[in-house]
């Protein structure tokens, strides 16, 4: 290669990396401020290393696997609550709306809404969040528990 | 085949909406990006053939007014 | 290897490699998307949780890969056109550029109409589906500044630099399931070891794949060889491919 090529490759490989740090600092910072992502266990106990809890009214989003048995439908209306939980303490979601047809007990969800209580949240909007396995119906029975399955999905719940 | 019959196949087992909308809008999209090149390809051929032409034709005449 | 490329450089040769490997592209698209197609929406089994909404995977997971490969190509295309100065490089660039935006429309597309009945909503400002609409405003920017320009030089070297740039979006796309808490799962065929997916749908998978990089390759060489005539309509060898067609 000569002089000027080098050149010219190494300018755009400077732009190249020069771009990507911004961009990745921005998306970083997006992270940090706009996310307000918690998860049940971030709610109850605080997040981060000073254990920062959100505050009553807060808009937050929090996700996290639906306790088995938990929901509760009202008869007359589309009024829903469930509690949510990952590793230990339990969230309480009230939703009233349609709920995806993923949503079962033993999903992993995603609730945006907002806290009325310290682990109460009052939901506007509750999406269903699916793994990347697939397969049919007859090979989940055949190995479930044993190999596909990761063990906080209960495959049986909501069929 | 996983269907027992074709409306079954186009029900999808309730989910045919939107099945038929992905499935719709792919077909759509490729067949637009193909169709809309392969016309460019006449178009700049047809153009090249008239210039060719008219050249010609100027070539002619300048030939016969001499 | 210089020396075999270099006769590819000039136009003219260009533009009969295109004619000769389109009609393979042509041939493997129409099979594969014939049999890929069909196989995945009547013949694949019904996903044990998804039912059959899973179906929109074969069009999806396609376009989502291609859109994503179509712009390392174009990228490629745009180092070679910048750093080698290759004409051909660069309308390669513009050549590859509106069939990857479609790809990604595509993936846009049949992601929110599966989103919808499965996640339960048509869009979510995560990171996957926010940096996919980057690559495709990206792809569109390309296109634009091509275009703006009046002196295709200065043209080309403007989108070749702005495909170049935009290369940082392809790795935050593909590990935005990984570095962030998004609502999208996980890349089910990357991990052959785990066998995310069954082998009765990840065949079908593999064939819609093979089809639509098939595809993508057949347009881009009817979008190279336009570039090309259009580039080089007044050279005495158009004009002998006029006579002879």
């Amino acid at each position: 290669m000569n002089p000027r090529r080098k050149k010219r490759l190494l300018a755009i490989t400077s732009i190249v990396f020069g771009l990507g740090a911004v961009i990745g600092l921005v998306l970083y910072a997006l992270q940090e401020n706009i996310n307000l992502f918690y998860t049940p266990s971030e709610l109850v106990e605080g997040k981060g290393p000073n254990l920062e809890k959100p505050f009553i009214g807060q808009k937050l989003r929090i996700g996290g696997m639906v306790v088995p048995g938990s929901v509760v439908r009202d008869e007359s209306s589309l009024e829903v609550s469930f509690k949510l939980t990952d590793t230990g303490p339990l969230v309480t979601i009230r939703y009233q709306g349609i709920l995806p047809d993923l949503f079962r007990e033993g999903q992993g969800i995603v609730a945006q809404g907002v806290l009325i209580e310290p682990d109460v949240i009052e939901a506007f909007e509750v999406l269903a969040k699916h793994d990347e396995e697939y397969m049919p119906a007859e090979v989940a029975e055949a190995v479930k528990g044993i190999k596909h399955e990761k063990p906080k999905y209960n495959l049986d719940s909501g069929n | 085949m996983q269907f027992d019959s074709f409306s079954d196949f186009i029900a999808m087992g309730g989910y045919g909406f939107y099945v038929w909308l992905s499935f719709g809008a792919c077909a759509l999209i490729l067949l637009g990006i193909l169709l809309s090149s392969l016309n460019d390809t006449k178009r700049i051929l047809s153009s090249v053939k008239q210039q060719a032409d008219r050249e010609q034709r100027i070539k002619q005449a300048k030939q016969e007014l001499q | 290897m210089w020396k075999w490329l270099h006769p590819y450089a000039k136009a003219d040769r260009a533009y009969q490699l295109c004619n000769t490997l389109l009609p393979y592209f042509a041939v493997i698209t129409v099979v594969c998307m014939v049999v890929g197609w069909i196989w995945g929406l009547a013949y694949a089994p019904a996903d044990y949780q998804q039912k059959d909404s899973y179906r929109i995977i074969f069009i999806h997971v396609p376009s989502a890969i291609l859109s994503m490969g179509a712009y390392s190509s174009m990228a490629i295309a745009a180092i070679v056109a910048l750093v080698w100065q290759l004409r051909n490089a660069e309308l390669a660039v513009i050549a590859i550029a509106p069939v990857g935006a479609c790809a990604t429309a595509i993936a846009l597309i049949t992601g929110a109409a599966w989103g919808k009945p499965m996640w339960g909503a048509w869009w979510v400002w995560d990171a996957r589906l926010t940096s996919e609409l980057i690559l495709l405003f990206l792809y569109l920017g390309v296109l634009s500044l091509y275009h703006a320009f009046e002196d295709k030089k200065a043209a080309g070297r403007a989108a070749s630099i702005l495909a170049i740039v935009g290369v940082i979006n392809l790795p935050i796309i593909h590990f935005s399931v990984e570095w962030w808490n998004t609502l999208h799962q996980g890349a089910s065929i990357t991990k052959f070891n785990t066998e995310a997916i069954d082998p009765s749908m990840f065949w079908p998978l593999m064939v819609n794949i093979v089809a639509f990089a098939a595809f993508v390759g057949t347009v881009t060489l009817i979008r190279l060889k336009n570039e090309i005539l259009q580039r080089e309509k007044h050279r005495p060898w158009v004009r002998q491919l006029i006579k002879r067609g």
